[in-house]
């Protein structure tokens, strides 16, 4: 009955305390943090979702085994046998010319039946309306997809050369199962009937075939054939089902759901030091509350209830709609992020939303448990005595649950202890070191005084709330700083990598050279008076074992490893080391008495499979076995677009394997008849064009860092409500401060300019903090991971700095221009 | 009503011990006023902090209705007060986020009494107010807001009225006109009256003064 009647009073009070704006900090606050948590989650859940209701459809069938060379013939028996319908497929690279142009397309070859699942739409001509088709392409005919007709500049009806073969164009491809989630947009598509692909002369030695065997049938006999099959399969080969299917779209997917939520969590531990700041404020505000409801008889266990009873539905409430928000930013981040992500997106799930309101609710307590605590403890004696102040206990130990709240939740979105811990401290140290330079800062400035009057207030006001005004500092400095490292700096290096690269840098390589077609490719560039370029050769093979112990996938959790271990190495083999290798452990050998046994690895892969000098490893090509000693690591500047191998041989170990070879020129710009020749004379070249490259990765570099700006902009929110926090919790000193000052014959303009004073040294310095902390970020990431020279940037200070002096202008001269309005009798009479 | 037995209060600050209140005894009936006078530091708002409870002594006693206030909790001292004591202080002590009538509300509230709006609503247009129900405190004059702490006082119908000098924030005129309202409350509901105060017009209008000086009570 009690608790009945305490709970409507506590939402009274909560309905009171919210009416006189006492908690829309707090709410505003919780209600960013939800949101930059929940515009995440809803984004990652609506994409996993689509990945488990499409899982068939992205496979093309109800199971697949794949192998980089054929696979087994009994595959395929076996599972006709248990009355599976099967398909085959063979996926491959290869040059696509056509209208005078070439492109590197995408080939998948097919048989009857395909796909087994899912639906392949096509249509008559380019923009046509589509239909399902119900068969595959004809022999002696393709179906290309929209970009390759575009690329090529053909239309339906035009013959394309695949290989030796010329093949016209019977269909516009314009939806296929088993194809890009879109994250990663593989080339052009050209789809081909298996009875052709003899004729094209593309399956050859070093050719990058993928083998797939497509099943599909009742779900035991697919589990009861996936029993069967999984313990035959050799190395390379693997098996996938719609519950485990594109385990590399998965993890992508994980790792970016990982980072962007660590991201989101910027913004929530901004919008903690809101929540601490406002907590704070609502405790001093309600000191004279507490002391006259324990006058009236409440007990300090019942205003505790009462307190928390509010805080519990503010947050509820303020989590809720931070969901919504968090709902309605997911959407426009789809929209925003555009074409990255091209298939269809189910809604959202609610668990999403479960998280956000956990992630709100222990925010909120963290942080405002401690006061509301604290407040109960008031001494009643205040209601006769207003110097009786805050009770004990408020001090920094009172933060120590909600860091511990922060810390867990950055713990538990990280997954792993030491992710988190690094995240972590991350925060931490950046969130130090901007104070620290901002505190300093702001004493330097107040020894060094000035002229004015209003610039003096100003920084008295710096100095005199110091703690206030180190936290504006680094909240908004944080926030412009993720952006402009997102933004500015994500450019800059983009642009320095790129004019990092000499002019004459090969900008094409050329893989798949047959040993037979050497010396007429190198007739072919005498005859066109050009130098030949480098040949190197190429063998394929997997690598088996390290010394003793077998090589396999899991023994690694490093991603990169794992793939490493998953496909097969390019080895060569050569006399002299290429000039832009260098040994950094180890010798290279002499050139005139090698000796046969020794490989030299490249450095970062050594580190990647724990590889050491002295190590032996042994590898399988094309069916036999062959091993050396790791003699030498090198470091290879692979910015230098030469053709360069993670493991090297001596001439004479693996030379007796089918080797094909590998090429970069470069090209120089506007001779495309030079490449269409090329294409003519040796069809199965595969022509790789940096350039095209490079632009494929920024582009998903841009779009990847979109979503992450997204997330940012959350945090600069959380800044502003930060800065809006501190001003509110100085209000009151503003007001007796303005009035006193006012009685004394300050005009308004002298008091507005001393606030403008104050704002524009926040702004200043949260800009400085921005751009050093962007600047930084920048050099590091220039240093140590693209090695290119970083070049500071001015404009970088200049936009920091004006963008957040700006913002900090107007958002303060909006929080603070009542203080100046209100007539100073009233304060007085307020105050007395 | 009231008996004060020996009451003392003493506060240590550094290594001295400072006595606010020394051998205090009294006692007031049921339905009297009573004035507690003296000068600035006297000890008389102590005195009156006391009684209600909301600090303790550190030596004597004191019995509100029979009840023995200091051998009860913090929490007990919070429910004899729910009972029966109302509160008028020198600085009105509204909460600034609530209306008028919100603040008078609030007691009955936390008693858990229904019909508080009624009742709360009532008593402000008993001390003049009906106009002024939904206005916050800070649109109220000084002598408004003591109005709305004397309705809020008179809330839970208490046995003992507690007063800290009720008119020391206010001019003549208004302290006068409040003066007049408490204790035409004070007689309709048969209140009894303690209040603090160093104004003589409000003393010599109580039954009796009790005189302090440098904590000590004068005969």
């Amino acid at each position: 009955m009690r608790l009945t009647a305490d709970l409507a009073l506590a939402l009274r009070l909560l309905a009171r305390d919210w009416r006189a704006g006492e908690l829309t900090l707090v709410a505003v606050a919780v209600v960013v943090a939800v949101a930059s948590v929940t515009t995440v989650g809803f984004f990652a859940d609506r994409v996993q979702q689509a990945l488990t209701r499409q899982a068939n459809q992205l496979l093309g069938a109800d199971l697949v085994i794949s192998g980089d060379r054929p696979l087994d013939r009994d595959y395929a028996g076996e599972a006709a046998k248990r009355s599976l319908t099967v398909a085959r497929m063979l996926r491959f690279p290869s040059m696509a010319s056509g209208g005078g142009q070439n492109v590197l397309a995408e080939i998948k070859v097919v048989t009857a039946g395909y796909p087994l699942r899912g639906d392949l739409r096509i249509a008559d001509q380019l923009h046509g309306t589509d239909r399902k088709a119900t068969e595959i392409p004809q022999p002696g005919t393709v179906w290309v997809d929209e970009r390759l007709l575009s690329r090529l500049g053909v239309a339906v009806g035009d013959r394309i050369t695949i290989g030796v073969s010329q093949l016209p164009i019977a269909q516009v491809i314009t939806q296929e199962p088993d194809s890009a989630i879109g994250f990663i947009n593989a080339g052009p598509r050209v789809l081909l009937n298996d009875v052709d692909i003899a004729a094209t002369g593309l399956i050859q030695v070093g050719s990058r075939v993928r083998y797939r065997l497509l099943v599909s049938g009742e779900p035991q006999e697919i589990a009861s054939y996936r029993a069967w099959v999984t313990p035959k399969l050799g190395a390379g080969q693997r098996v996938e089902s719609i519950e485990d299917a594109r385990p590399e779209i998965r993890s992508a997917l994980e790792r970016a759901e990982k980072f962007l939520s660590l991201a989101a969590l910027l913004s929530v531990v901004l919008a903690a030091v809101a929540i601490a700041l406002a907590a704070r404020r609502f405790l001093q505000r309600h000191l004279d509350a507490c002391a006259i409801m324990r006058c009236h008889g409440a007990s300090q266990r019942r205003l505790v209830t009462l307190y928390l009873t509010q805080f519990v539905a503010l947050g509820a409430t303020a989590s809720l709609a931070g969901c919504l928000a968090g709902f309605l930013a997911q959407h426009a981040l789809a929209l925003w992020l555009g074409t990255l992500v091209t298939v269809e997106l189910p809604e959202p799930g609610l668990m999403p939303a479960l998280h956000g309101v956990v992630a709100g609710m222990a925010l909120l307590l963290g942080f405002a448990l401690p006061p509301v605590v604290a407040l109960a403890k008031v001494p009643t004696l205040r209601v006769l005595r207003r110097d009786i102040g805050a009770p004990s206990g408020m001090g920094w130990l009172g933060y120590g649950l909600g860091i511990a709240v922060i810390a867990a939740l950055i713990l538990w979105k990280a997954g792993d202890p030491k992710l988190g811990g690094l995240v972590f401290a991350g925060f931490a140290g950046a969130m130090l070191v901007a104070g620290a330079v901002a505190w300093g800062v702001i004493a330097l400035l107040s020894r060094l005084g000035g002229s004015g009057v209003s610039w003096r207030f100003g920084i008295a006001n710096l100095r005199r709330r110091r703690l206030a005004s180190v936290l504006q500092v680094v909240a908004l400095g944080i926030g412009v700083m993720a952006l402009l490292t997102l933004t500015i700096i994500r450019s800059e290096l983009l642009d320095l990598w790129q004019r990092s690269l000499p002019p004459d840098a090969p900008n094409r390589f050329i893989v798949n050279i047959q040993p037979d077609q050497v010396p007429a490719l190198q007739k072919f560039f005498a005859g066109r008076n050009m130098a030949m370029p480098e040949l190197h050769p190429m063998v394929r093979a997997r690598l088996l074992k390290i010394n003793e112990r077998e090589v396999s996938p899991a023994d690694y959790a490093d991603d990169r490893a794992r793939r490493l271990v998953d496909r097969e190495f390019n080895l060569s083999w050569a006399t002299k080391m290429q000039k832009d290798n260098r040994i950094v452990a180890g010798n290279w050998w002499p050139a005139d008495t090698p000796k046969r046994e020794q490989f030299s690895m490249e450095d970062g892969i050594a580190k990647n499979l724990g590889v050491k000098i002295g190590d032996r490893l042994t590898f399988d090509a094309a069916g036999s076995t062959f091993s050396a000693e790791v003699t030498s690591l090198r470091k290879v500047d692979w910015d230098s677009f030469n053709v360069n191998f993670f493991v090297v041989a001596p001439p004479g170990l693996i030379e007796r394997y089918p080797a094909s070879y590998v090429s970069s020129f470069h090209l120089p710009p506007g001779n495309i008849e030079l490449l269409n020749a090329l294409v003519k004379t040796f069809p199965n070249l595969l022509l790789i064009d940096v350039a095209q490259v490079l632009t494929q990765v920024q582009t998903m570099i841009t779009q990847v860092s979109r979503a992450v700006q997204f997330v940012f902009l959350f945090t600069l929110m959380a800044g502003l409500v930060v800065l809006y926090a501190a001003i509110a919790s100085t209000q009151d000193e503003r007001l007796y401060q303005a009035t006193i000052m006012r009685t004394l014959g300050a005009s308004r303009g002298q008091l507005a300019r001393a606030n403008l004073a104050e704002f524009a040294m926040i702004g200043v310095l949260a800009g400085l903090i921005a751009a050093a902390g962007a600047n930084a970020l920048g050099y590091v990431i220039a240093s140590r991971i693209i090695n290119v020279e970083y070049a500071f940037s001015l404009a970088l200070w200049g936009i920091g700095i004006g963008c957040s002096l700006l913002g900090v202008i107007v958002a303060g001269h909006l929080g603070t221009r009542w203080v100046l309005k209100v007539a100073p009798l009233r304060v007085l009479r307020m105050l007395s | 009503m009231v008996q004060v037995a020996n009451l003392g209060k003493q506060v240590t600050t550094g290594d001295s011990a400072l006595t606010i209140l020394e051998g205090v005894s009294f006692e007031v009936q049921a339905g009297e006023a009573v004035a507690v006078v003296g000068a600035s530091g006297s000890g008389k708002s102590t005195l009156l902090g006391l009684l209600a409870g909301l600090d303790t002594p550190t030596s004597g006693s004191v019995h509100i209705s029979g009840e023995d206030l200091f051998a009860l909790d913090e929490d007990g001292r919070a429910a004899l007060r729910a009972r029966l004591l109302g509160f008028v202080f020198q600085s009105f002590n509204l909460l600034p986020a609530m209306t008028a009538l919100e603040n008078v509300m609030l007691p009955l509230e936390l008693a858990g009494a229904r019909g508080a709006a009624a009742e709360a609503k009532a008593l402000l247009e008993r001390v003049g107010l009906a106009a002024r129900l939904d206005h916050y405190p800070k649109q109220l004059s000084g002598g408004e807001q003591q109005r709305v702490a004397i309705a809020r006082a008179f809330a839970t119908k208490p046995s003992l009225l507690l007063a800290d000098e009720p008119t020391g924030n206010l001019d003549a005129a208004t302290g006068a006109a409040i003066i007049d309202l408490m204790f035409e409350l004070n007689r309709e509901r048969g209140t009894t009256l303690v209040l603090v105060t160093h104004d003589l017009e409000l003393s010599r209008r109580c039954g009796r003064a009790l005189r302090l000086a440098g904590g000590v009570l004068q005969a």
